[in-house]
């Protein structure tokens, strides 16, 4: 059993989580992921890590209330344990001081870019930042990514509630302009990593995207997670989760992500009904 | 199973054993239309009436040929002599002195091609049942108290720490040898639950859960401690075990885990599974039992089940439980060249899933995003190839189309690099498996291993045999030669 921490609640639906597991956080590193499980019945889910240390022994990952476990995982208190954490999972980002460089948080995303940035600017990179988010609720970890030693914090919000209003890539492509930036890394939901992909493309900027695929054991045993990347098949578990983003084909990845959705929803409805008769 | 008296003392001045000139007993199992609706167990196992009578068939030979069949080399003969003389407990006994999971073996062993084939009946007919009667020699000690079960001596304290990667067949029968010999033995397994192969790939109708569970508990037993969700390779590496947890040895059977795909245009569609992650939806995450449990599973109406060994059998077997209409096992071969037992294939016909024969899929189709079908090319047999059988061949421009809304690959599996990639020193093989010698030393000193890691997808006895082995060397190395 792991036991709960630290929680933390973001934003309305946007939960910080930490668990005490020194074993893992003596180990893990930017980019990588772990695998959790909160009871017998429960689905392990694939969940990147936002922050940990391994001196305290504790690791810390974020995640939007959306479906069933994450419903319940956001009813956890601390003093609470999770029944299983695996890690840490997948290549590490690769870190190093690539000169200028961006990093893209979208969503919960940001939860992963904050790390990525951490290690980018520990390694001389000169960092700039952009947080997208639907709006200022959203925003998520603004005041962590003000202490790192940024070039730039770039916020933009969908509705304009918070920074600049409008999408991730209308910054992105003002600093390709520039020709500002030397490597892109964007982490986020399929579609804002789709675009800023493609708005890279152009400016030949190399662009490594995190990809956040459907796992079952998170180690290489099932192959769920396979996506196209350079018209190869690669599982995003241990070949990834890390891709050059110019090279994957998010449209099958957009496709494999609804495989369940059905099912989802039929779980969503069955742990809504539960519910009612525990209120 | 009935209540047995296990200690029955054997008549004094026992009588000649007189073999029983009688068929061989059959295993009652559940009418396949109803079993394959369901994931109970499809066969019931002997009762005591019958395995007394199948035990009474061994002709207790002078010489028995049927223990060289064995790859752990129990003593078939002393098992079912004891028996005959109804000491059941001491049979138990018998066999575990040799194999530490009897109820497993008993089921998923392909003793056909091993001890019955040396059988001295085999050649004249029909071969004693001897993994009908191990299986329910295992049942009978699992029915037993817990006191009155058979758990192995436990050698005097050497002051050595084992650690053993993988809690599947391999690593299991290592674990228990060298506990027997003292060692204090930790068994590191990536998943969250125990057991390996027989969890996550072997379905609850074969090999049921509870089964394995209990096996493993019998180590756990012996003082074997066991820590679940633990990958070797990330969170630990093999030198971390080595110097910061301070163990003195460590034996490798983590299996080969990555599934292999057929790599044809359109694999990736939705509705295309391995094997692997299929049954581990089904098995290890009861996704047969979805809404209750969180984990889902495509459930198709049209199943295609590609390849022809157990594996596949599991798989379209699963396919028909979970509610398919039609279930087609799609093999490149003839049903002669099957690597299935004859046993699995038997089931799995009698549950209505049809064999395609000679096709070997080249395509999968699909529409928005889903499978719709796949396109096969008829094959012919050649010459035989490397492996002995007849190659297949594909027949000009005789391909067809097999409407489906699943496909599900089961082409056997090859090597996870996690292990190998963060052990500096330990040599692997080109196609990624560990090298070893034939006691199962690696290049890398104090670091064993055994079981698919080495050999590539084999068998839970094989794998157990090979972890067996290398316990024995360990000791071995472990002493310093002082045994």
């Amino acid at each position: 059993m792991f036991p709960i921490v630290h929680i933390r609640q973001l934003s309305d639906a946007v939960f910080e989580m930490g668990v005490h597991a020194p074993a893992i956080a003596k180990k893990a590193r930017a980019g990588q992921f772990l695998m959790l499980r909160i009871d017998e019945n429960g689905e392990r889910i694939p969940l990147t890590f936002s922050d940990w240390s391994a001196e305290e022994g504790w690791i810390r990952f974020i995640f939007m209330r959306v479906g069933k476990t994450t419903h319940q995982l956001s009813g956890l208190r601390v003093g609470d344990s999770l029944a299983d954490v695996v890690g840490p999972l997948g290549v590490p980002t690769h870190v190093e001081d690539m000169g200028r460089v961006v990093v893209i948080g979208g969503g919960v995303g940001t939860a992963v870019a904050y790390p990525v940035a951490r290690a980018m600017c520990a390694a001389g990179a000169e960092v700039t930042v952009i947080v997208g988010a639907r709006n200022a609720d959203l925003v998520i970890l603004e005041d962590e990514f003000r202490a790192l030693p940024l070039k730039e914090l770039i916020i933009i919000t969908d509705d304009g509630s918070a920074g600049r209003k409008g999408l991730v890539t209308a910054p992105l492509k003002e600093l390709c302009e520039a020709k500002a930036v030397d490597h892109a890394m964007a982490i986020g939901p399929l579609i804002m990593m789709k675009f800023c992909a493609a708005t890279t493309r152009e400016y030949e900027i190399p662009t490594v995207v995190s990809l956040n695929p459907i796992m079952v054991d998170g180690t290489g045993m099932c192959g769920a997670c396979r996506c196209t990347v350079g018209g190869e098949t690669k599982f995003g578990c241990v070949d990834g989760p890390d891709f050059d983003g110019h090279a994957v084909d998010f449209e099958e990845l957009m496709s494999r992500q609804r495989v369940y959705s059905d099912d989802e929803r039929l779980a969503d409805a069955e742990y809504d009904r539960e519910c009612r008769c525990h209120p | 199973m009935s209540p047995v008296d296990g200690t029955a003392a054997p008549v004094p001045g026992k009588p000649r054993h007189r073999p029983a000139r009688i068929p061989r007993t059959p295993m009652p199992e559940r009418d396949a239309v109803r079993r394959a609706r369901d994931f109970d167990e499809v066969t019931l196992g002997y009762t005591e009436e019958m395995a007394r009578a199948e035990a009474s068939r061994c002709l207790q030979c002078k010489n028995p040929t049927c223990i060289e069949g064995c790859p752990v080399n129990i003593d078939i003969k002393s098992f079912i002599g004891e028996i005959i003389d109804g000491d059941y407990h001491r049979a138990v006994a018998v066999l575990k002195e040799r194999n530490a999971l009897p109820a497993v073996c008993g089921r998923v062993c392909p003793q056909e091609a091993q001890c019955e084939a040396h059988c001295v009946l085999a050649k004249k007919g029909e071969s004693v049942a001897i993994g009908r009667l191990e299986r329910w020699l295992g049942d009978f000690d699992l029915a037993c108290e817990l006191e009155g079960r058979c758990v192995p001596e436990v050698g005097e304290d050497t002051g050595k720490r084992v650690a053993v990667v993988g809690s599947g067949p391999a690593g299991l029968a290592c674990a228990g040898e060298l506990r027997r010999s003292g060692h204090a033995v930790t068994i590191f397994e990536s998943l969250h639950a125990t057991g390996g192969v027989l969890t996550y790939g072997i379905p609850e109708f074969r090999l049921p859960k509870h089964i394995v569970q209990s096996e493993v508990g019998m180590l756990e037993e012996m003082g074997v401690e066991i820590v679940c969700d633990v990958v070797v390779g990330a969170t630990y590496t093999i030198d971390d075990l080595m110097t910061e947890e301070g163990f003195d040895a460590v034996f490798v059977g983590n299996g080969a885990g990555l599934p292999m795909f057929l790599g044809i245009p359109g694999e990736n569609l939705n509705g295309v599974y391995s094997a692997n992650e299929y049954l581990t939806r089904v098995n290890l995450m009861r996704a047969y039992e979805f809404p209750k449990a969180d984990t889902p599973v495509w459930r198709g109406r049209k199943v295609a089940v590609v390849g022809g060994g157990n594996v596949a059998m599991d798989a379209a077997r699963t396919a028909k439980r979970l509610g398919a209409d039609e279930v087609f096992l799609v093999y490149r071969r003839s049903a002669e060249e099957m690597p299935a037992r004859k046993e699995e294939v038997h089931h799995a016909q009698e549950e209505g899933v049809e064999f395609k024969m000679l096709c070997s899929p080249v395509e999968v189709l699909g529409k928005d995003g889903w499978v719709t079908g796949i396109v096969a090319n008829t094959m012919e047999l050649g010459e035989p190839d490397a492996s002995g059988r007849r190659a297949p061949m594909c027949v000009m421009g005789a391909d067809f189309t097999i409407d489906c809304d699943t496909v599900i690959v089961a082409l056997g599996t090859r090597a996870n690099p996690l292990l190998s990639k963060t052990t500096p020193g330990m040599e692997i093989n080109k196609r990624g498996y560990i090298v070893t010698d034939e006691n199962g030393a690696t290049t890398k000193p104090g670091v064993y291993a055994g079981g698919d890691i080495v050999t590539g997808s084999a068998t839970v006895i094989l794998a157990m045999g090979a972890g067996k082995r290398a316990a024995r060397a360990m000791d071995e190395w472990l002493m310093g030669g002082v045994r």
